[in-house]
């Protein structure tokens, strides 16, 4: 599967740890960079109205390909410093507030939504549980289920666990090459398995979060390559790829009227799951 | 069939189904709270909540059917079976092997147990997790199961009670797992298009993947005293995060106090709770005598 995608044969070679260390690297671009270079009047719009502004996630209203669209995304910074402002890209309750509230808003004037995802985990510290993290996830992934209107998400660097999700249930879900989308982070579904967060490239391999993987395994739509080397080393090769095949889906989606819209989607979410259906008689 | 939960007549019934082969069999058991030692019986008959100081202990989904109308539970979607989507396999066990050890000792297929029953005589489609089973994680067989039952509720115009205990998404199942969240999410869109209720209670302990999805954005959240809640672990927050975490962190309490439930509501009490919510959500004043037509065909059609 990933032959056929990738053009880059070298690649393929990669471990899946290797392609964690890709989808971590710094210098990758992230959802900024994306925005900036693929829209044109971004107007960041910041709050969720309750509590605060999350720089973890941004979100706000560009012009995309000649429509006006709305885009969010978590932010990861470059360096220490504006990562801790970002806390490292994990989002607290009041990000996924804010997510929430420009989904409605993109619902509310027809616009499609474009969600770039890249976070480690949804932030796990105790202010977010007192604010409420899992209730701003479960809003976040209850308000997707139903959005009348297209959404792309496209995992840019690291696809976490619920943190991921909240902003990644879409009409489309696209990977770069070396894009992981995970259950867990490595570190923590190790952790979790074997209580050893040291095992993390075992598990990497085990949890089958390359966007190879991912597309065998029928969970996303489409694999979008990167340049050799990854993201980070040709960020505008990289960045340029992912905006025209955002915009092909886009274009496919908005042909639909709505009802099918969201019947496509939850057709697509209904379908995941492996499971047998014995013969009733067996359990008898 | 042991009569599990007759505190009184009114209160729990007991379960129609045979109890469960992980309670050993002994006279008397330690409350796993105040360490005290508690006559089995005396136990059983106060709902499994500690005589002493009490404590909520764990029960089996099998259990907590004993919840429901004697004799109204019909069983659904028993037959789904987990599989080994990612080939899980590690030196220590792989996940074939993990899945035939916790059917062998919980009698259980998978951690859900799904179907419809009745609360003083209204009817409802049920999901029910079960912790024994692999800490009731969340993989493809629950989240198809809890899907399967919004969509039955929405179908038979009944309200959708879940019951909820988890460590998370199943780590095994990878992201398929993670995708169950969604799924089930998606499912409750046509109970809301249905005009029916979900109600989901919360049971110790209740985290990860499982509370930041379908319990979390239910109509009434009902948390049992005591029940650990919340998204990430406080192992995690206190040896990653390095936070001090106060005491009655993450509790029912701790919930209610912040917004995040409706009520916590002991166990003794829950199936009056429930009984009144039920009469309030079909808006009359006494319970129904019989099911609708489609309901009862749909539960004569599969026993």
């Amino acid at each position: 599967m990933s032959e056929q995608t990738s053009p880059f044969a070298e690649q393929a070679e990669l471990t899946p740890w290797d392609r964690v260390q890709l989808a971590r690297h710094p210098q990758r671009p992230h959802a900024l960079d994306y925005i900036f270079a693929l829209c044109e009047d971004f107007v960041e719009l910041h709050g969720d109205r309750r509590f605060g502004d999350d720089a973890a996630i941004v979100g706000g209203m560009a012009s995309f390909a000649g429509r006006t669209v709305m885009v969010l995304g978590h932010q990861k910074g470059s360096d220490t410093r504006e990562n801790m402002r970002r806390n490292f890209g994990m989002a607290h309750p009041e990000g996924y507030r804010k997510a929430l509230r420009l989904m409605h808003q993109a619902e509310k004037f027809a616009l499609p939504l474009l969600c770039f995802v890249d976070t480690p985990a949804a932030d796990p510290k105790k202010e977010s549980e007192e604010r409420g993290q899992a209730n701003a996830i479960a809003e976040c992934i209850l308000a997707m289920a139903s959005l009348r209107t297209p959404i792309v998400a496209t995992v840019i660097g690291e696809g976490g666990s619920g943190g991921a999700l909240a902003i990644s249930v879409a009409d489309r879900i696209l990977m770069q090459e070396n894009a992981i989308y995970s259950v867990a982070p490595p570190e923590a579904a190790a952790s979790i398995l074997w209580r050893d967060a040291a095992r993390a490239p075992e598990a990497a391999r085990a949890l089958k979060l390359t966007a190879q993987d991912l597309f065998e395994l029928q969970i996303i739509d489409e694999i979008i390559p990167e340049p050799p080397g990854g993201a980070h080393a040709e960020p505008q090769a990289a960045i340029s790829a992912v905006g025209e095949r955002v915009r092909a889906h886009l274009d496919a989606l908005t042909v639909l009227d709505l009802p099918t819209l969201l019947q496509r989607r939850y057709a697509k979410y209904r379908a995941i799951g492996r499971y047998q259906e014995a013969g009733e008689q067996l359990l008898r | 069939m042991k009569e599990f939960f007759r505190r009184t007549r009114k209160s729990f019934s007991s379960s129609q189904a045979p109890e469960p082969a992980q309670i050993p069999d002994d006279l008397w058991v330690k409350c796993s709270n105040c360490r005290e030692l508690i006559y089995k019986k005396e136990l059983n008959d106060n709902l499994k909540v500690c005589p002493k100081c009490s404590h909520h202990m764990r029960m089996s989904a099998r259990e907590w059917l004993g919840l429901l109308d004697v004799g109204s539970f019909s069983e659904m979607d028993a037959h789904l079976l987990p599989t080994d989507p990612l080939g899980f396999v590690t030196p220590e066990e792989s996940y074939a092997d993990k899945l035939k050890k916790s059917q062998q000792r919980t009698g259980m297929a998978d951690a859900v147990i799904a179907g419809v029953g009745s609360i003083n005589g209204a009817w409802l489609a049920l999901g029910v997790g079960d912790f024994a089973f692999m800490g009731s994680s969340m993989g493809s067989v629950y989240g198809e199961k809890m899907a399967r039952a919004a969509e039955r509720a929405a179908d038979l115009g009944v309200p959708l009670l879940t019951i909820n205990t988890s460590g998370g998404a199943r780590q095994q199942e990878g992201v398929i797992a993670l995708m169950q969240m969604a799924k089930v999410t998606m499912a409750l869109t046509r109970l809301a298009e249905a005009g029916q209720p979900h109600i989901a209670l919360l049971v110790d302990p209740c985290y990860g993947g499982v509370t930041a999805s379908y319990p979390s954005v239910a109509d009434v959240i009902i948390a049992e005293p005591g029940a650990n809640i919340g998204f990430a672990g406080k192992r995690l927050i206190e040896q990653i995060m390095r936070q001090k975490l106060p005491a009655g962190f993450q509790t029912a309490e701790f919930m209610l106090e912040h917004g995040m439930i409706d009520l916590v509501i002991p166990r003794s009490d829950l199936r009056e709770t429930l009984a009144r919510l039920l009469r309030l959500f079909a808006g009359r004043t006494r319970p129904a005598s019989s099911p609708s037509p489609l309901l009862a065909a749909y539960v004569n059609g599969r026993v």
